[in-house]
């Protein structure tokens, strides 16, 4: 693996693969020295042009535990505030001596540009472009579920026959990409559900199924997994449904609704969570909310992606 | 290809292992035999169920020898020369401070992957002793790494290749050599 751009181009075996060293690298995590000392010598740049906290922090934490050095750069207070452009930040850091990149912009496709223009020699991971992918967050995701299905016994499996609900923001969220492609890839029948003016225009080429009406695709489908997506307010430059209280009636996990999930189902969220909007805080605190699950996770399964891609001969692998 | 080990061969050297292990140890007290995956963590097994057959000759019934698996691959100092390797699993039956730590591996060659055993065991605890119990010795070492317990020392040359093969892993028990030069 020499660079995580994306997971609809993952197969189903190098996603497994992903998962099972994600389960090692949890394993690390409980004990007394929660430190590899797989990646020293190298050096994993944080290139931030959009806020992030936790995806971020999560990055951070992964490249330290397997003792790589980190640097991180965010936009404020950077050159970039000056008016440099990703080539010449991005080279700035690669002449560092970074070995990998990490990078979050807002324009889809640019981790993409990174990789494939000759710039910069680092692998590169997307850790979140525009409304493209955010592929880290669909294996924190699908590690998740497989960790809340199997317990101990999760290397190895897949998530054939588990039945997921995406609801909210679809148009604009990269996470529900990534984790259309991943969780398809992985064998889950997945359906999103939003309202019209939040589905992509044409869907004919996505494995999912949509509905508009979130009280009858839980009672359609008797989810195993319901995760909600955040309102994207920045991400929101027109009026795509009337009011907020409007959508938290219509599709948000309120306390009702949270009643009348299937008794074992999973409540997910890729944070951060507006309380009230799309999810009261009955549902997010409750033992069937894997949302701090997600966090925890999310340093496993980044560990695994960064030892994928700083391991192994940096040649011909694509 | 020639075959050095033969099935009976295997059994006498761990058994023989095994008796070296209790008598260094001066009884089966404290031990923990760690296996290194794959093939290193079977014959671990096979040499705790050796161990508990043979260590214990006045019919008490004892609690049975604590064996486990160590997996090394994230300490190795070869990640950046060869594709990416999958790690196996470890796993540790108890608390490893202040034991005697017997780690198992199949063939003992540069060392390298007892030197990053050691390193994965100095996180995890603080052992009082760790020995090193192997089934083939063959030459070219490059570091300063010697084993306690040997099963066959097989002198050879570096164009020349091992393969164990066990039983639980790959259907019958067995040690060949045989040239890459042969092989083509």
């Amino acid at each position: 693996m020499r660079n995580m751009l994306s997971t609809s181009d993952l197969s189903r075996s190098s996603a497994m693969g992903i998962l099972d060293i994600a389960e090692d690298m949890a394993d690390i995590s409980t004990r007394e020295v929660k430190k590899l000392p797989t990646l020293r010598g190298q050096t994993v740049a944080n290139l931030f042009f959009e806020d992030s906290t936790r995806t971020r922090i999560s990055f951070e934490a992964a490249a330290k535990r397997l003792s790589a050095d980190v640097i991180t750069f965010s936009t404020r207070g950077s050159s970039v505030s000056k008016g440099e452009g990703l080539k010449d930040t991005a080279q700035t850091l690669a002449e560092m001596g970074a070995d990998a990149v990490v990078i979050r912009h807002g324009a889809s496709g640019a981790p993409h540009i990174l990789a494939s223009s000759g710039w910069i020699d680092a692998a590169v991971i997307n850790a979140g472009d525009g409304t493209h992918e955010h592929p880290t967050q669909a294996l924190l995701d699908a590690f998740t579920i497989r960790r809340r299905l199997h317990g101990r016994a999760s290397r190895g499996k897949a998530l054939d026959g588990v039945s997921v609900l995406i609801v909210g923001d679809i148009v604009h969220s990269r996470v529900a990409r990534s984790n259309v492609w991943l969780l398809t890839t992985l064998g889950a029948n997945v359906c999103l559900v939003a309202p019209p003016s939040l589905v992509p225009v044409d869907l004919s080429r996505w494995p999912v199924t949509v509905e508009f009406d979130l009280d009858h695709a839980i009672a359609e489908c008797a989810p195993d997994v319901i995760m909600m997506l955040r309102i994207q307010v920045e991400r929101m430059d027109a009026a795509y449904f009337p009011s907020a209280r409007e959508y938290s009636t219509s599709w948000g996990l309120n306390d009702e609704r949270f009643a009348r999930l299937p008794p074992d189902s999973i409540v997910m969220h890729p944070g951060p969570l507006n309380r009230g909007l799309e999810i009261s805080s009955l549902a997010a605190d409750s033992v069937r909310s894997a949302v701090r699950e997600q966090v925890a996770n999310g340093v496993s399964v980044r560990m695994a992606v960064l030892y994928g891609v700083l391991t192994g001969e940096r040649k011909g692998d694509a | 290809m020639r075959t050095v080990l033969q099935q009976l061969d295997i059994a006498k050297a761990l058994t023989r292992i095994s008796h070296e292990v209790i008598e260094a140890n001066r009884g089966v007290d404290a031990l923990i035999i760690l296996g290194i995956p794959t093939r290193g963590a079977v014959l671990a097994q096979r040499i705790a169920a050796t161990i508990d057959r043979i260590g214990y000759r006045d019919g008490s019934t004892p609690p049975a020898t604590e064996v486990g698996s160590l997996d090394v691959t994230m300490y190795r100092d070869d990640l950046s020369r060869n594709v990416t390797r999958t790690p196996a699993r470890t796993t540790l039956p108890s608390n490893i401070d202040d034991r005697t730590v017997v780690l198992v591996d199949d063939v003992l060659c540069s060392g390298r992957t007892i030197r990053a055993a050691l390193d994965a065991l100095g996180d995890i605890g603080r052992p009082r002793v760790v020995r090193l119990a192997v089934l083939v010795n063959r030459g070219h070492r490059e570091l300063p790494i010697r084993a306690d317990y040997v099963g066959k020392n097989l002198p050879t040359s570096t164009d020349e290749r091992i393969s164990v093969h066990l039983a639980e892993i790959d259907g019958d028990d067995c040690v060949t050599i045989s040239s890459e030069r042969g092989v083509t």
